[in-house]
């Protein structure tokens, strides 16, 4: 498979500080990827680089075998990149149907002048536009709830909300930045499934981050990890379970996960031992 | 916790009302409003704005106290708003007391012999128990309004409302009434005095109002439950009398009510033309501008030059003509100035558009430019509009003649004239109104569109909708020209109206009179623009005589609105849900 994104010896720095250290990352197409990596690795960091939010200072980003790294983030978003936030960043005072709208913007070409006039080619876009903004609440079950402002859904909701946001925005590359955060066991093995059917029924490839590492080895394809904005190992869930660079990263923080626990008591039988 | 103890809060209470009349009387207030009467020979205005300190006083006691003891023990609820009252009172005797023993007057300039004559009712010092008296008087009525039932303090309360509203506009009624000859101006005698309500008047009114309010109360379900049982062809020719007449009253208005309440309102249009402006760049977008005046300003200029046939005129062509040329240089103003203020967020961005509106102002009455702008003399002599044959420019300072379309008898009606020289605040009022109505149209079909949107998305969150492919430079800068191109169109019907236009008429003030008016109104509502314009520029327009206290009144209204009802006296939309929701959500 061709790769949809391609990242070369991508850098950026705050100051003295390299969040993001010359990382080469590839994103196959239709493909699940995840990145991980302990608090202040520089994975939201390398997410705002692939956007636009925040420019990459060296480095290549190809999406689709064209250069981004120059792009404004409505640009990108426009080639088919969109996201969610780690924070979930939901227009507040506006209706979840009109978030979705938003997210719209780029399809729709009615002009202020012929909304001023009201003629029957904007009146018809912005019809199917609402359709379509319903449709998208169906598709993340939110159906009935559009006259809700953003702010007054409860936190699951919102989470759905910002991705159906997204997806209004007919993304061929979704990236989502920790979706499973305050989610209870059930609840993300529902959003394990729904992100498959994104990839399988929408056919949009996925880039994740996320902590939840249920959630990451269930899903993913491939995995890349990230420690003081370096990459330290990228590869199969399986190899990342067993890599022991990984393993020090984030034992070395105190950081207990289900795949990382079985290590740490390996080892501590090896220290009792 | 320590439980509060009522009289411990009586006395606050007291105390503050207390400090809040002498303030009152020392700031002048009750001098001047003493001049007016509420109801003619009964109370003044001064001293009814005393006793409605006392009377508050007393009914905040009271609700202090039944909230904290329970609502039967209501010996101590109206003891302590009889206390509150008393005190309150008291304070303003202390004042006399000590005025006519010390000279206040070196620091309080009001503090004068006709403000202690007027606390003791003429009398002199030894009147003075009459203060407290009727302070604790008050109080009590306070507090037995309390206990009053709602179908009881409803009607009431509407009564005195209108009692108060109808004196203080009276001399406004009276004129109207009076120019609608003989008969109506019997009518305005028997109602209205030279500075109130009369005695008769003021009882009409009270009853009329209750007896409207209790046959609401009794039969108002009924009548809703009537039209709402008519059928749809019933309801839409109900809902199409209701606009007709509203429109008759609109067309009849300046005609009936004559220049000056013609001339507030067209005031009040062109406030409600920058508010508009104003709520799609602050409203919709977000966009803070503190220099809103400078488009009104522009637009004023480019009428001024276009049509002016003073010294300064360029190119004597007609109000209309240069309308559409006003709002086009506004919009290229609105480019200029959100060119480079497009990185700027939030505080900055209110400083950035401030520097904006006063270089405007300067370079508009500087010396430099006078040669273009008339400087500190202004333009003067612009050209009213004309409907019907404007006759070529002659020479400066003189007039274009504005023939009418026609002339003559028609049926039974001699000298009919239609068209003309619209010179008179009554009739460039149908232009303000028309423009008012244009532009709230536009703003309203804007916000509906996928441009409000997007304003409003960067409004919230800018980086967020960059994100979803909104194009920052170009939404921000329509916010900018879009905003800029209704407040010139108000400031190009301003300079004809004025028909002169100075630099130092386009003060900071009216920018911040127009951020308060939306704010007042109600962020980015449309309907809120015009009640905020109505509330803010209108009333203190016609109440002439408080003008002197018109920001005084004006600050304590925004420091109560922002306290009370922050969202505004008409919110938006979604601002009457969220607080809707928020009250769902406090009775779970």
């Amino acid at each position: 498979m061709a790769p949809i994104l391609t990242a070369t010896k991508v850098t950026k720095r705050f100051g003295g500080l390299v969040a993001v250290n010359n990382v080469d990352f590839e994103i196959p197409d239709k493909a699940i990827v995840s990145i991980i990596g302990p608090n202040g690795a520089g994975k939201t960091t390398f997410f705002n680089c692939i956007t636009g939010f925040g420019k990459a200072d060296e480095g290549q980003l190809l999406f689709e075998g064209a250069p981004i790294q120059k792009l404004r983030p409505d640009q990108i978003t426009k080639l088919g990149i969109s996201r969610t936030y780690q924070n979930i960043r939901l227009f507040a005072d506006m209706t979840a149907l009109e978030n979705i709208l938003v997210g719209q913007h780029v399809f729709l070409h009615a002009s202020w002048m012929s909304a001023v006039i009201g003629t029957r080619k904007q009146r018809n876009e912005e019809k199917s536009a609402l359709a379509e903004a319903k449709r998208l609440l169906d598709f993340v079950n939110l159906q009935g709830k559009g006259d809700m402002l953003a702010r007054n859904l409860p936190y699951g909701a919102q989470r759905r909300l910002e991705i159906a946001r997204a997806l209004a925005t007919k993304p061929k590359l979704l990236l989502l930045d920790e979706p499973s955060a305050g989610m209870n066991p059930r609840e993300s093995e529902d959003l394990t499934t729904f992100i498959r059917r994104l990839r399988d029924e929408l056919g949009i490839t996925i880039l994740l981050i996320e902590h939840h590492m249920r959630v990451v080895m269930g899903i993913s394809e491939h995995i890349t990890v990230l420690d003081y904005g370096e990459k330290i190992a990228e590869g199969t869930p399986a190899e990342i379970q067993s890599n022991t660079r990984v393993i020090e990263a984030y034992l070395g923080r105190g950081a207990a996960t289900e795949g990382m626990a079985t290590a740490r008591e390996r080892q501590e039988k090896k220290k009792a031992g | 916790m320590k439980k509060e103890n009522f009289i411990w809060s009586a006395l606050k209470i007291g105390l503050t009302s207390g400090a809040i009349a002498i303030f009152i009387c020392l700031i002048g207030m009750v001098d001047v409003f003493s001049k007016r009467d509420v109801v003619e020979e009964v109370i003044t205005l001064g001293q009814f704005v005393l006793l409605a300190t006392s009377v508050m006083a007393g009914l905040l006691a009271s609700r202090r106290t039944v909230h904290l003891l329970g609502r039967e023990k209501w010996t101590a609820a109206l003891v302590s708003g009889l206390a509150a009252g008393f005190i309150s009172g008291g304070m303003v005797a202390l004042l006399v007391l000590l005025g006519d023993k010390v000279n206040l007057r070196a620091i309080f300039l009001n503090a004068s012999p006709v403000l202690y004559e007027l606390l003791t009712f003429g009398k002199g010092v030894g009147n003075i128990w009459v203060l407290p008296l009727m302070g604790a008087l008050g109080g009590l009525l306070g507090g037995a309004y309390l206990y009053l039932p709602g179908r009881i303090s409803h009607p009431v309360n509407r009564g005195l409302f209108i009692i108060v509203f109808m004196a203080l506009f009276a001399g406004l009624f009276r004129v109207i009434f009076i120019n609608q000859g003989p008969e109506m101006e019997k009518v305005a005698k028997y109602l209205f005095g030279q500075t109130g309500l009369t005695k008769a008047g003021a009882l009409i009114f009270f009853f009329g109002v209750i007896l409207i309010t209790v046959f609401w109360t009794y039969r108002g379900a009924a009548v809703r439950a009537g039209v709402a049982r008519l059928p749809k062809a019933g309801q839409v020719s109900l809902r199409v009398i209701a606009i007709a007449l509203i429109a008759i009253i609109a067309l009849a208005l300046p005609g009936v009510s004559g220049p000056f309440i013609s001339q507030v309102i067209v005031t009040v249009a062109l406030f409600i033309l920058m508010g508009l402006g104003l709520n799609i760049t602050l409203g919709f977008a977000g966009l803070l501008d503190l220099g809103f005046v400078a488009f009104y300003a522009i637009g004023a200029y480019t009428v001024g030059l276009l049509t002016s046939y003073g010294p300064f005129g360029l190119q004597h062509i007609s109000f209309w003509e240069a309308i559409p040329i006003a709002v086009l240089v506004s919009i290229a103003a609105g480019f200029t100035l959100g060119l480079p203020v497009l990185g700027v967020r939030g505080d900055y961005l209110a400083i950035a558009t401030l520097g904006f509106g006063e270089i405007v102002r300067l370079l508009a009455g500087s010396d430099f430019l006078s040669p273009y702008f008339g400087g500190p003399q202004g333009i003067i002599g612009i050209q009213k509009p004309c409907i019907g044959v404007l006759e070529p420019f002659v020479k400066m300072d003189v007039p274009r003649v504005c023939h009418p379309i026609w002339t003559g008898d028609f049926l039974f009606l001699k000298n009919i004239t239609i068209g003309g020289e619209l010179g008179t605040p009554q009739t460039i009022y149908f232009v303000a109104i028309a423009a008012a109505l244009l532009v709230a149209f536009v703003a309203w079909r804007l916000r509906e569109s996928r441009l409000g949107r997007a304003w409003m998305a960067i409004r919230e969150d800018e980086d967020v909708a960059e994100a979803l492919g909104i194009n920052l430079i170009q939404t921000k800068l329509l916010a900018y020209m879009l905003g800029a191109a209704m407040a010139g169109l108000g400031g190009a019907i301003f300079a004809t109206l004025i028909g002169s236009i100075f630099a130092s008429s386009m003060q900071l003030i009216v920018s911040i009179n127009v951020v308060a008016l939306i704010i007042v109104g109600g962020m980015g509502s449309i309907p809120g623009v015009i009640v905020g314009a109505i509330a803010l520029i209108g009333l203190p327009e016609l109440l002439r005589e408080i003008s002197e206290f018109r920001y005084l009144l004006y600050g304590a209204a925004l420091i109560a609105m922002m306290l009370a009802k922050p969202e505004g006296l008409w919110p938006s939309q979604a601002a009457k849900r969220e607080l809707h929701h928020e009250n769902t959500e406090a009775q779970l």
